[in-house]
């Protein structure tokens, strides 16, 4: 009978409100999307920078006209300097393999080059993947080298706008979830005033405290629930017709995002959804049911 | 059953106490009128009974519990060992007189069996047998105040407290009233009773408390109200 009691008082009240539920609702989703979307982010990151990091190196490519001597020369030093830890040698041939493999879906541009064409190389990985610029300034000018390309910096540049765009929706989040915050504590104000004369009786027979309070709260769990599957439903949205459909192009570049990922953030923002919500409304009780 | 020692009560802002060093003390079955002009304390006195105030000095026990000392998360299982009706009513307007009833017994975690089988027992009681399914607007004024005596008395309290419950209601219907208020006093059930009802106090004949200013001036066991 309680359990019975306190869910028809929950949906009474979300329902007396109507607008002010929905308003609560929509803020949260949007908060608790871009929660999310930052969330897959940081994830995303991570992962490719443990994906990448390992395999990157520093491509030293050689001049066209480098003897046999001289690159030999350049092995040598390579494999004795103390910031370098591995050194491979990758022929023309071997280029050539990559680039079929890499261009497997354009055989037109695979036809048109020839092994000859593209430049051999020296692939360096360093002790310290930092101390590029050690590398860089001791080699730039050094007889038979054509270009040094650090790969790790190319990566960095994607990583930087990454970052900055879950650093924005991070903010966006928070800010959603402020005015979220607002609208949960006035939508529990004007719950508590139009059940005023319920919650005396209440007090007065001597209801338990949490027995006043449940169905206020959980009003706003349930709003925050409601919210969180709104939100992931945005997000779920986005990966299908975005990242999967317009941007396509886009995010085959990047390592891609797997439902499993997206799925991980729903019981996040379910869970920050129902707990900001519920202490929210906790707190605005304290102040307008006191006992 | 109720005592108060040395209470005073210094509402803030208030220049002097609404009550000073009161000292009084009733046992279990009495029946007793707190009298006295407005503002002279005697409401206060059901506040600090129902622990909806604190004392700014002294103590207040109820049943023998020091009230003062309670937690505040014992206060609504304190609150079921007493009754309490007031001059407006205070019944939910969109619930019929079984229902307001019904729901004091409900939130304090009694299942509807209980209910059905408690509250047409208690409505029969106050004399409102056949008006169950009215609503508050339906009723009379006699009629609605039995409606919270019922749901006050519903859980078979200890103490019944009563502030000014025949304010709203004229000298006949008070009369009635009070006839129900002294056959639930002698269930054993202490009552205590703020009034400036002089007509009332004096047909009853029972322990007067006189209060002026926030003092006792007056505690006459058959009194009236002088």
């Amino acid at each position: 009978m309680r359990a019975k009691y306190v869910l028809s008082e929950v949906v009474l009240g979300l329902w007396r409100n109507v607008t002010m539920t929905i308003a609560m609702i929509i803020t949260m989703a949007v908060s608790l999307s871009m929660l999310g979307a930052s969330g897959l982010m940081y994830l995303q990151v991570n992962k490719m920078k443990e994906q990448y990091y390992g395999e990157l190196n520093v491509a030293i490519f050689l001049d066209d006209e480098i003897t046999e001597e001289r690159r030999a020369a350049l092995d040598a030093e390579l494999r004795a300097d103390p910031l370098v830890r591995e050194v491979l040698f990758e022929t023309r041939e071997m280029a050539y393999n990559k680039f079929k493999e890499l261009y497997r879906d354009a055989p037109e541009l695979v036809n048109a080059v020839k092994p000859e064409q593209l430049p051999q190389s020296f692939r360096v990985k360093l002790k310290d993947p930092t101390q590029y610029n050690q590398i860089f300034e001791k080699y730039k000018d050094a007889e038979g080298i054509d270009e040094i390309i650090d790969q790790r910096r190319l990566l960095e540049k994607i990583f930087k706008i990454l970052n900055a765009i879950q650093s924005l929706a991070a903010v966006i989040a928070l800010v959603m979830a402020f005015a979220a915050l607002l609208l949960v504590g006035n939508t529990i104000q004007v719950a508590a005033y139009s059940k005023r004369r319920e919650v005396a009786v209440m007090k007065l027979v001597g209801a338990s405290n949490w027995f006043i309070q449940a169905p206020f709260v959980l009003e706003a769990v349930v709003a925050g629930l409601i919210g969180a599957i709104l939100g992931f439903g945005a997000l779920a949205l986005a990966k299908i017709f975005l990242l999967d459909g317009a941007l396509r192009d886009l995010t085959d570049l990047l390592t891609p995002l797997l439902w499993k990922e997206v799925l991980l953030m729903f019981p996040v923002m379910a869970g920050t959804g129902a707990l900001v919500s519920a202490i929210t409304a906790w707190i605005t009780l304290r102040f307008y049911l006191r006992v | 059953m109720i005592r108060l020692e040395n209470v005073t009560k210094t509402y803030p802002k208030a220049s002097r106490p609404a009550l000073d060093n009161v000292s009084v003390s009733i046992d279990k079955g009495e029946f007793v009128f707190f009298i006295g002009p407005s503002g002279s304390g005697k409401s206060t006195i059901i506040k600090l009974l129902l622990h909806e105030i604190t004392p700014t000095k002294g103590k207040v026990y109820v049943n023998n519990k020091d009230v003062t000392s309670l937690r505040s998360w014992r206060i609504p299982q304190f609150r079921r060992s007493i009754g309490c009706v007031f001059q407006d009513f205070r019944l939910l307007p969109n619930r019929t007189a079984y229902e307001n009833v019904a729901f004091a017994l409900e939130v304090i975690g009694k299942t509807k069996a209980v209910a059905r089988r408690v509250v047409p027992e208690v409505l029969e009681l106050v004399g409102l047998g056949g008006k169950e399914h009215r609503y508050p607007h339906e009723l009379s004024g006699g009629e609605q105040q039995r409606v919270a005596i019922a749901r006050a008395f519903v859980n078979r309290p200890l103490i019944l407290l009563a502030d000014e419950p025949t304010g709203n209601l004229d000298p006949d219907t008070s009369i009635e009233i009070m006839r129900l208020l002294d056959r639930i006093n002698r269930t054993g059930t202490t009552v205590v009773m703020v009034t400036h009802d002089s007509n009332i106090v004096n047909q009853m004949r029972r322990r007067v408390i006189e209060i002026e200013s926030g003092r006792i001036v007056r505690d006459q066991p058959r009194g009236v109200y002088g």
